[in-house]
C-alpha cells in the first residue's frame, strides 16, 4: 500500500522524463503523457479503495528535521483531492493535445514536463501527511507551475509571472511559515492529527491570530487582498488555466486551509475559541467583491478567474465554519467547483482555437455554430451557481445549511446573493452565444486560416465551427461528470463524512 | 606546571591594575591613548594614501607601547634568571626551577615583549602590503591622493 | 602516530605548500594548492569524526604543555568550523584552475596560489588554536594574504577596495591585539581554557570591560556587522571570482565563530548575556544589517556586488541566532555558517562561469543567458532559491531553526521581520533570473556557451550540497546542536 503512495509521487515525475525522452516525436510524447495519467488515476484509485476500506498507509520520504519528516499518507481529504486531479488529468491532457496542437504553441516538451511535475506536487501536496509536508509540495507546486504560467515568454508573462510567484512566496515565505513554525514550537509537532493538536497548547486569544495567519498565508486560497495572482495567471495558455488555477493550484490552497482547520487546529477548537468569525467574513467579502469584478471583465478567462477566485472563498468559508457540515460542504466544493470550473475553461479555450475570440462581448450568436461547446459551457455555469441537474447544487446546499447551524443568517443571505451574481455573470455567455445576433467581425475565418498552413494543424476536417476534437471530447467528459455528480454524488460525500466522523 | 593563579607575576599585575584605577600615575596608558588617537585621526582624516600608512603604523605602535609597558614591574629585574644558569631550561623541570627561583628575584615580564615582537613583524608586513598596494595604485591611476582616484572612478562611471 | 598530530597538520600542511608553491610553475602550483586543499578537507573531517565520537582533543604544540605551551584544542564547534573552510577550500580549489588563468596574469599565478594556502592555512589556524595571541598572528596570516588576493582582481578598482580592505582590517586586528593585551594584563595568561577560568575573578574591573569592547569592535569589523561593513562590498566585487568564492564563504564565517569562542567560551556566555548583555546589543545591529543590506541589494546592478550586499544581511542572520542567546538560536547560528557557505559559495562559483565566458557579471549583460548557459544557470538558480529560503535547500534549515529560536523567545516580530527579508532575498535574486530567462540575449551572451567542466563540476557539487543538506538536515543539525551546547554550557540555557 504504501507503495502506491510512492508511486502516486513517481509516476508524473516518470511521465516528465518520458515526455523529455520522447520530445522528438510529437504522437508518442503526448501517448506518453496520456498513459502516465491513466496509471496515476488508476493508483489513486486503489488508494482510495483502501482508505474506504479503512486503511490509513503512511510513509517516511525523508527527515530533514528531528522530529518533522516528510511525510505521505493517505485520509480521506487527500484522497478526495487526489482522485479529481488525477482523473482531471487525463481529462486535460487529451484536451492540451487538440490545444496546443490547435493554437501552435511553441515549445510544447517544455509545456508537458512541467505540466506532470505540477501534478507530482499536487499529489504531495494532496497526500502529506504533516504541515511540514504540506509545506516543501505547496512551495514546489509554485515553482513547477512558473514555467507554465509565463510559458508564452512575452513581457506580459514575464509581469504576471513576477506578480503570481511574488504573491504566492511572498504570503506563503511570511505568513504561512510563521504559522508553521509557531505551530511546531507551541506543539511540538506538525503532524494531521484527527480533532487537531492546538488544543489545550495555543490560547484562546492566540487562535485567531494564527488561523488567519495560515488563512492569508496560504495564497494560492486567493482570499484578498491576495488574490491578484490568479487573474494574472491567465496569460498562461487554457489548459494551464483550466487544470492548474481551476484545479490544481487553487484547489491546493483552499485543501491546506481546511486540512489545517480540521486536522491542526481541529473544529472544536476553532469553535470554541471563535477563531475563524473574523475570517468567514473575510471570506464572504471575497465571494461577493469577487463576483462582482468578474461582471465587470469582458474577457472571458479574466471573468472567469474572478468567479474562481469568489469560488474559492466558499471553500474557505465552509472550512471557517467548523461543523460538520460546513467541512463537508467545502469538501464537497472542491470536488463540484473543479469539475463545473475545468468544463468553463475548457470551453473558453476551445472557442479561443476555434475562432480567436476572448472577449464575452464577441461571442453573439456562435452557439450556433459550436452548439456542443456552449451546450457544455451551460451545464458547466448551472454546477458553479449550484442549480440542479449539476452536481454544485450539492455542495451548496451544504454549506448553506452549514451556515445555518453555525448560527450566521447573514452569510446564507452571501451564499444566496452570490448565486444570483454568478448566474447573471455566467450565463450572459451562452445566452449571447445562442440567441445574440453574429455579427459580421464575428466571421471566425482568421482561426481558419491560421490552421490551414499549421504544422500540427490538421484537424482541418472540423472546420471553423468546432474546437479541436480532442479538447471537445474532454468538454464533454466534463461537462457529462457534472452531471453524474449531481445523480451520484456519493463517492465524494462519503469521504467527506469519514473526515468528519473518523 | 605554573598555577598561574597562584602565579606571583599574575597576582603582582593584578594588585598593579588596582592601582591603575588612578590613571594619573600610569603615565604610559595616557602615552598609548594619545598615540592611538594620533594614529587613527592620520588615518581617517588624510586623503593621502601612505598618510594613511603612517597613520596606521603609529595606531600600531601604540599597541606596542601597551605592551611593553604591561611586562614591566616596579622593581623588577630584566628577566635574565639570577644564578641557576646551564640547568637546562628547556624542559618541564627546568621550567619549575624557574618559578621557584622567580619566587626569590623579581623580574619584569618577558612575555609581553615576545609577543610584541610578533606583532612588529605583523606590523612591517601590513605596511609593506600597504606600499605595495599604494604603488600599484599609483601605477594605475597616476595619484595617490584618494578624493581624486575617488573623482577618476565617478568619471570612468559617468 | 600520524592521527595524534591532525590538529598541527590541519595548519601546516597548507602553511608548508604556500611557499614550495612560489618555485613552481601555473599548473604546477595549482596542483599542490589543490592537493593540499583536499588534504585539509580530509584532516577536517577525521578531525570532526573524532571530536563528535571521544570529545574535545587537546594538543600541545612542540609538547610545551599548556597553559604556558600554546595549545591546539579542537572541539565540536571549531571542529565544524574547520570542516566549513576546508570544504569551501577543497571545492575552489579544482574551480581555480581555469578561473584563474583567464581572470590573472600568468606570471602572477604562483604567487596567487601561494597567497591561496596561506589565506587558508591563517585561516584555518584561527580556527584551530586554543591559544589567544596565536588567534592574532593567524588572523594576520589570512588578513594579509586576503588584501593580496583581492588586489589581484583585473580592475584597478581591485586595487583601491584591497587597500580600504588593508586600512580597516588592520585596524580592526589591532583593536583585538589590545582587547587581547587587556586580558593578559589581567590574568596572565593566553590560553583560552585558562582564561575561562580566571575570568570570572575579575569580571568586574573595568579592564575587562573594556577589553570586551576593544575585542567586539575588533570582531565585529572583521565579520563584517553593520555598520562596520564598508570595506566588504567592494572588496566582494572587484576580487578575482574564484577568491570571492572562497572569502565570501570562509572569511567572515571564521570572524564569526572567533566572536562566539571569544564572547560564550573565553568569557563566559553568562557573562556575555547576564552582565554585558551582548544580545541586547547585537539584536538592533542584526536586525539593521538584514533589512537594510537587503533593501541595498535589491537595488544593485552588478551581481557580485549585490550578493555582497546580501552576504552582509546573512552575517545579519548569525548574529541575530546569537543574540538570541538560546541553544536553538546558536544552533542556527552554527548551521547558517555552513549553510551560508554552501549556498553563497555555490552563487559566487555560477558567477565564476559567467565570467569566465562573458566577462561580465552586470545585470544587463546575463540577459538571456538562460538559453546560452542552462546549467551554470540552472546552479545559480538553485542557490539562489537556497538563499531565499525554500524548502529542501540548506537556506531553510538555518531559517527553521532561526525562527524557531525567536518564538522561543517570544520574540514574533523578529521572525516576521526574518520571513519578509526572505521575500526581499527572493526580489533580487528574481532580479537575475528574470534577466536570464526573459530578456533578450545581449551581445556578449549571443556568442557565449556552456562553461567548461572543470568549472561546472566544482559549482555543482556545492548546488547538490545545498540540496542534500536541505533534505537531510540531521546530520548538521545534530553537529550545531552539540556544538551550540558546547558554548553555552554551564550556564543552564
Amino acid at each position: 500500500m504504501t507503495t502506491l503512495l510512492i508511486l502516486a509521487l513517481l509516476l508524473p515525475v516518470a511521465g516528465s522524463a518520458l515526455v523529455l525522452l520522447l520530445r522528438r516525436n510529437p504522437n508518442a510524447r503526448e501517448a506518453a503523457s496520456l498513459v502516465t495519467a491513466g496509471a496515476l488515476f488508476a493508483v489513486v484509485f486503489s488508494i482510495y479503495q483502501a482508505v474506504m476500506r479503512g486503511e490509513r498507509p503512511a510513509v517516511v520520504l525523508a527527515e530533514p528535521f528531528p522530529g518533522v519528516p516528510i511525510v505521505l499518507e493517505a485520509e480521506p481529504l487527500g484522497v478526495l483531492f487526489a482522485l479529481i486531479a488525477s482523473f482531471l488529468w487525463i481529462v486535460t491532457t487529451a484536451y492540451a493535445i487538440g490545444y496546443m496542437r490547435g493554437h501552435h504553441e511553441e515549445n510544447q516538451t517544455r509545456f508537458y514536463t512541467f505540466f506532470a511535475f505540477a501534478i507530482a506536487s499536487t499529489m504531495g501536496v494532496a497526500f502529506a501527511g504533516n504541515l511540514f509536508t504540506l509545506f516543501v509540495f505547496y512551495e514546489v507546486l509554485s515553482l513547477t507551475t512558473f514555467p507554465l504560467v509565463t510559458h508564452a515568454g512575452t513581457d506580459a508573462a514575464r509581469r504576471a509571472g513576477r506578480v503570481y510567484l511574488g504573491i504566492l512566496f511572498s504570503t506563503s515565505i511570511v505568513f504561512q511559515l510563521l504559522a508553521i513554525i509557531w505551530v511546531y514550537v507551541l506543539a511540538g509537532t506538525l503532524d494531521f492529527t484527527p480533532g487537531g493538536i492546538l488544543e489545550g497548547r495555543a490560547s484562546a486569544g492566540m487562535a485567531p491570530l494564527l488561523l488567519g495567519l495560515f488563512v492569508f498565508g496560504i495564497g494560492k486560497a486567493a482570499v484578498m487582498p491576495f488574490h491578484r495572482w490568479l487573474p494574472a495567471a491567465m496569460v498562461a495558455p487554457t489548459p494551464v488555466s483550466a487544470l492548474l488555477h481551476a484545479v490544481a493550484v487553487v484547489k491546493a490552497g483552499v485543501f491546506a486551509v481546511l486540512k489545517v482547520t480540521v486536522y491542526i487546529f481541529g473544529t472544536g477548537f476553532v469553535t470554541a475559541t471563535a477563531a475563524s468569525v473574523w475570517l468567514m467574513w473575510v471570506a464572504a467579502a471575497t465571494i461577493i467583491l469577487g463576483s462582482l469584478v468578474a461582471f465587470r471583465k469582458d474577457n472571458l478567462k479574466a471573468r472567469l478567474a474572478y468567479s474562481t477566485v469568489s469560488q474559492l472563498s466558499y471553500v474557505v468559508l465552509g472550512a471557517m465554519l467548523a461543523n460538520a457540515l460546513g467541512v463537508i460542504g467545502s469538501g464537497m466544493h472542491i470536488a463540484m467547483h473543479a469539475f463545473g470550473k475545468i468544463t468553463l475553461f475548457f470551453c473558453a479555450g476551445a472557442i479561443m482555437v476555434a475562432t480567436h475570440r476572448t472577449e464575452v462581448s464577441q461571442l453573439d450568436g456562435l452557439g450556433r455554430k459550436m452548439p456542443l461547446t456552449f451546450a457544455a459551457f451551460l451545464i458547466g455555469t448551472l454546477s458553479i451557481v449550484g442549480l440542479p441537474p449539476a452536481g454544485g447544487a450539492w455542495s451548496k446546499w451544504f454549506l448553506g445549511i452549514g451556515a445555518l447551524e453555525a448560527g450566521q443568517v447573514g452569510l446564507v443571505a452571501v451564499l444566496m446573493l452570490s448565486s444570483l451574481l454568478s448566474l447573471a455573470y455566467l450565463m450572459e455567455i451562452p445566452l449571447r452565444g445562442f440567441f445574440g445576433r453574429a455579427t459580421e467581425e464575428g466571421d471566425p475565418q482568421p482561426g481558419h486560416e491560421d490552421r490551414a498552413h499549421g504544422p500540427d494543424g490538421g484537424h482541418g476536417d472540423h472546420g471553423f465551427h468546432g474546437a479541436p476534437r480532442w479538447s471537445l471530447a474532454a468538454i464533454l467528459v466534463t461537462a457529462a461528470a457534472c452531471i453524474a455528480l449531481f445523480i451520484h454524488p456519493d463517492p465524494f460525500y462519503r469521504l467527506m463524512t469519514l473526515v468528519t466522523a473518523p | 606546571m605554573i598555577p598561574v593563579a597562584a602565579n606571583p607575576l599574575a597576582q603582582s599585575l593584578a594588585a598593579q591594575l588596582q592601582i591603575a584605577q588612578n590613571l594619573v600615575s600610569h603615565y604610559n596608558y595616557w602615552v598609548v591613548i594619545v598615540l592611538m588617537m594620533v594614529g587613527f585621526h592620520i588615518l581617517i582624516a588624510r586623503g593621502n594614501l601612505i598618510r594613511k600608512i603612517v597613520g596606521l603604523n603609529v595606531f600600531q605602535t601604540s599597541v606596542f607601547m601597551l605592551y611593553i609597558s604591561l611586562g614591566k614591574i616596579s622593581g623588577g629585574t630584566p628577566p635574565i634568571l639570577a644564578g641557576g644558569v646551564g640547568h637546562g631550561e628547556t624542559d618541564a623541570h627546568g621550567a619549575a626551577e624557574g618559578a621557584h627561583q622567580a619566587a626569590e628575584v623579581l623580574y619584569s615580564n618577558p612575555l609581553p615583549h615576545v609577543l610584541i615582537l610578533t606583532a612588529i613583524v605583523v606590523g612591517i608586513a601590513t605596511t609593506s602590503v600597504g606600499l605595495a598596494l599604494a604603488v600599484r595604485i599609483r601605477e594605475a591611476y597616476g595619484t595617490i591622493e584618494e578624493e581624486e582616484i575617488n573623482a577618476i572612478e565617478a568619471e570612468a562611471g559617468a | 602516530m600520524i592521527s595524534e598530530h591532525l590538529p598541527i597538520l590541519q595548519v601546516v600542511i597548507p602553511l608548508l605548500a604556500a611557499p614550495l608553491c612560489i618555485f613552481l610553475r601555473g599548473r604546477a602550483a595549482w596542483g599542490l594548492a589543490a592537493l593540499a586543499s583536499g588534504s585539509a578537507l580530509a584532516i577536517s573531517l577525521a578531525l570532526l569524526g573524532r571530536v563528535l565520537s571521544t570529545g574535545a582533543i587537546s594538543y600541545a604544540l612542540g609538547d610545551w604543555a599548556p597553559p604556558v605551551g600554546i595549545e591546539y584544542r579542537v572541539d565540536a564547534v571549531n571542529a565544524w568550523v574547520l570542516v566549513i573552510v576546508s570544504t569551501i577550500g577543497a571545492v575552489v580549489g579544482p574551480y581555480a584552475l581555469l578561473s584563474v588563468e583567464r581572470e590573472i596574469e600568468a606570471r602572477r599565478i604562483p604567487l596567487f596560489y601561494a597567497a591561496w594556502l596561506l589565506c587558508l592555512s591563517g585561516l584555518l589556524g584561527m580556527a584551530v588554536t586554543g591559544d589567544v595571541f596565536n588567534v592574532f598572528v593567524f588572523l594576520e596570516i589570512s588578513s594579509l594574504s586576503a588584501y593580496a588576493l583581492i588586489a589581484l582582481g583585473r580592475d584597478r578598482r581591485a586595487l583601491t577596495s584591497a587597500f580600504r580592505y588593508l586600512v580597516m582590517g588592520s585596524v580592526g586586528a589591532t583593536f583585538i591585539v589590545i582587547g587581547i593585551g587587556l586580558l593578559y594584563s589581567m590574568t596572565g595568561s593566553l590560553n583560552m581554557a585558562d582564561l575561562s577560568e580566571l575570568l570570572p575573578g575579575v569580571w568586574d574591573t573595568r579592564t575587562v570591560r573594556v577589553a570586551y569592547g576593544f575585542l567586539a569592535v575588533g570582531f565585529c569589523l572583521k565579520l563584517a556587522l553593520f555598520p562596520l561593513h564598508l570595506w566588504l562590498p567592494n572588496a566582494y566585487t572587484f576580487a578575482p571570482s574564484a577568491v570571492t568564492a572562497f572569502m565570501a564563504s570562509t572569511a567572515t564565517k571564521v570572524a564569526v565563530y572567533m566572536l562566539l569562542r571569544f564572547f560564550l567560551t573565553v568569557f563566559g556566555a553568562a557573562f556575555s548575556f547576564d552582565v554585558m548583555r551582548l544580545d541586547l546589543v547585537l539584536l538592533p545591529l542584526a536586525l539593521a544589517a538584514i533589512v537594510s543590506m537587503s533593501l541595498v541589494a535589491i537595488f544593485q546592478e552588478n551581481v557580485k556586488r549585490l550578493l555582497a550586499y546580501s552576504s552582509v544581511a546573512q552575517i545579519g542572520y548569525m548574529i541575530l541566532g546569537l543574540s538570541f542567546a538560546s541553544a536553538t538560536g546558536l544552533t542556527a547560528t552554527l548551521l547558517h555558517l555552513f549553510n551560508h557557505a554552501l549556498m553563497k559559495g555555490a552563487l559566487f562559483m555560477a558567477l565564476g562561469c559567467v565570467m569566465y565566458r562573458i566577462g561580465s557579471v552586470r545585470i544587463e549583460a546575463m540577459a538571456g543567458l538562460g538559453r546560452r548557459m542552462p546549467i551554470t544557470m540552472a546552479a545559480f538558480v538553485a542557490g539562489g532559491l537556497s538563499l531565499v529560503g525554500v524548502p529542501l535547500t540548506v537556506g531553510f534549515v538555518s531559517k527553521w531553526y532561526l525562527i524557531v529560536g525567536a518564538l522561543e523567545r517570544g520574540w514574533w516580530p523578529v521572525a516576521a521581520l526574518v520571513l519578509l527579508t526572505s521575500a526581499m532575498a527572493l526580489v533580487y535574486v528574481w532580479r537575475v533570473v528574470e534577466a536570464a530567462y526573459f530578456r533578450q540575449a545581449s551581445a556578449g551572451a549571443r556568442r557565449s556557451g556552456e562553461a567548461p567542466w572543470s568549472l561546472l563540476a566544482p559549482t555543482w557539487a556545492l548546488v547538490l550540497l545545498n540540496l542534500y543538506f536541505g533534505i537531510d538536515a540531521m546530520r548538521t543539525a545534530e553537529v550545531a546542536r552539540v556544538a551550540a551546547e558546547l558554548l553555552l554550557a554551564g550556564t543552564g540555557r
